[in-house]
């Protein structure tokens, strides 16, 4: 096994806030995490908690207004495609086919170094990886939701990034999809070795998925209340896992957090 | 081939194809096929024709029945007689102008076809122009909002102004009575031109400049791949609005600077006491605008389907 770096992503007391109509609003305060090379992790709290927000610091789509964030050893100057992001809403564009829509991705990394052919090869194995092959050359507007969403995932994994970050790219799609989804997700980060931060407000995903699972406490100032390291052996298999108790112990230390000691702000 | 589809629809998922369920699809279109016969027979298909034909009424008779409204009116008001022709009289002088639509007798007696032909190349080389530059001016105003402060006053001052009041300007820089015409064209057309080109830029999804960002695409490919075709819808926008406007003016612009063409047609028709033609010249001009318009709403609705 090579040697993989413990402080791969490393989150330095990490605040954020936005100036609003009504002033200064904190959204992120004090964060500090370690995201070691090849780990799934996995971001859960309640809705308007800041996951998101942090996520969009890991891309480098938003810069933050104290504190640093560091991938391989580097700061994150601004978003790139060594941080590549799945989008919620799959951010497809509708006048490029699926195949278009990756080779964009592709071409952009790769074309330094290959030739058009290796482009295009390379662009149609990440589709054959998330099966796609057989509607490659659709658009968008003629795939379904599931179908979309893989491209996304398909799109950010061809660009072979340092880090995979995802927000809720399950959230829009039927159980039965996301479930699908997920195993193929694991499977392809088995195979790739993905470095992985993913937002979720799926109990059963976080837990299914992730190495370790970051839950973070209510907005406004949200920072990270705990976390929980799941230690189930990989490959997961969700039909055993549903009575394993060690599964149950960690879903339900994620729902004591969620639901007692950070109810949702509208209930509370 | 790249389709250009309009992105105002974004969720324009589930067209009912459930992925990975190829063989429920082919059952059900089977099914369909085998209920067919049943569902298309008689009755049914001759209440499907009425509809048909209920709507093709629907569709035409109101408009026939506006446009006979406005000819009755018209004869009622003309019937005692007085010094605006009557509907017979204007269509009796109609067909002997329609006759000979493209005759020519020298510069200053041609006949209406190449008139409206004239008036048309004009719009078309001054709508040309500002397309030309108003498209790329819009591009750049929506993209860097420094230089959309400083010019967008501007624009909020001169677009005001009848494109009439840039005409002496047109002459005096052009010394031609033609070019100068063309030039009111080319000012009254390139306002909407910038302004909706960059109003297309300014609202491009969040996301698609997000995915720019995250794949830090060229500034060309951002333009190529990302912009224009979002941009595209409010773009032909700001061209059906510019032909409206560069045809409302054109008729204006020749009156004022003579030539052939149909608003100097007008002209001297009212000088020759024609005023027949001056009304059958406001229905033409009415006719041409309203092709104009319907073929510029064609070519959008062809690039918001395909693909």
């Amino acid at each position: 096994m090579e040697h993989k770096d413990a402080k791969y992503v490393r989150v330095e007391n990490v605040g954020m806030s936005f100036d609003t109509k009504k002033g200064k609003f904190v959204a992120l305060s004090d964060i500090n995490l370690n995201i070691r090379q090849g780990e799934f992790v996995t971001l859960i709290g309640h809705s308007g908690c800041g996951k998101s927000t942090l996520l969009n610091l890991i891309a480098g789509l938003t810069l933050p207004t104290s504190g640093v964030l560091i991938c391989a050893g580097r700061e994150i100057p601004g978003p790139g495609p060594e941080r590549a992001v799945v989008f919620q809403n799959h951010s497809l564009l509708p006048w490029l086919t699926c195949f278009e829509n990756v080779y964009l991705a592709v071409e952009r990394v790769f074309a330094k170094n290959e030739t058009k052919p290796e482009l295009k090869a390379r662009t149609q194995r990440v589709l054959e990886l998330v099966g796609l092959a057989h509607a490659m050359h659709k658009y968008p507007g003629e795939v379904s939701g599931g179908m979309k969403q893989r491209v996304g995932i398909a799109r950010a994994l061809a660009m072979e990034p340092k880090v995979l970050l995802m927000d809720e790219p399950f959230g829009a799609l039927d159980a039965l999809t996301r479930a699908r989804l997920q195993d193929e997700l694991m499977a392809i980060c088995a195979v790739t070795q993905a470095t992985v931060v993913m937002v979720t407000h799926d109990v059963d995903e976080a837990v299914l998925l992730s190495d370790r699972i970051v839950m973070m406490t209510n907005g406004p100032a949200a920072t990270i209340g705990d976390i929980v390291s799941v230690e189930l052996p990989r490959p997961r298999e969700r039909l055993s896992l549903a009575h394993d108790p060690k599964y149950m112990d960690y879903r339900s230390a994620v729902i004591e957090f969620l639901y007692a000691k950070q109810q949702h702000p509208l209930a509370a | 081939m790249t389709a250009i589809t309009v992105n105002d629809l974004p969720e324009m998922e589930d067209f009912g194809t459930p992925e990975a369920a190829p063989i429920t699809k082919r059952d059900t279109v089977q099914s369909e096929a085998v209920e067919l016969p049943i569902a298309a027979s008689k009755p049914s298909s001759a209440t499907e024709n009425a509809a048909a034909l209920r709507a093709f009424f629907r569709a035409v008779l109101p408009p026939l029945f506006g446009l006979f409204l406005l000819i009755g009116v018209w004869h009622l008001a003309t019937s005692r007689g007085g010094s605006i022709p009557s509907p017979a009289k204007t269509w009796e002088a109609a067909k002997i102008l329609f006759a000979h639509p493209f005759y020519s007798n020298g510069p200053n007696d041609q006949g209406i076809g190449w008139n409206i032909l004239s008036s048309l190349q004009r719009v078309a080389i001054g709508f040309g122009f500002a397309a030309l530059v108003g498209i790329p001016a819009g591009f750049l105003l929506g993209r860097f909002a420094l230089l959309a402060s400083i010019v967008n006053p501007l624009i909020s001052l001169l677009r005001p102004v009848s494109p009439l009041a840039w005409l002496p300007i047109g002459l005096l820089v052009f010394k031609r009575a033609d070019p100068a015409a063309t030039w009111t064209i080319f000012i009254c057309s390139i306002w909407p031109m910038i302004m909706n080109t960059a109003q297309g830029v300014q609202r491009v999804p969040q996301d698609y400049l997000n995915v720019a960002r995250v794949l830090n695409l060229s500034e060309w490919k951002i333009v190529t791949k990302i912009l224009f075709p979002s941009v595209l819808p409010y773009m032909l926008t700001g061209i059906r609005l510019s032909i409206g406007t560069a045809w409302l003016v054109i008729v204006a612009a020749e009156m004022l600077t003579g030539g052939v063409g149909i608003g100097f047609w007008i002209w001297d028709e009212w000088n020759n006491l024609k005023v027949e033609h001056i009304i059958i010249a406001i229905f033409v001009i009415g006719i041409v605008g309203l092709l104009l318009e319907q073929m510029l709403l064609l070519l959008a609705k062809r690039l918001h389907t395909e693909g």
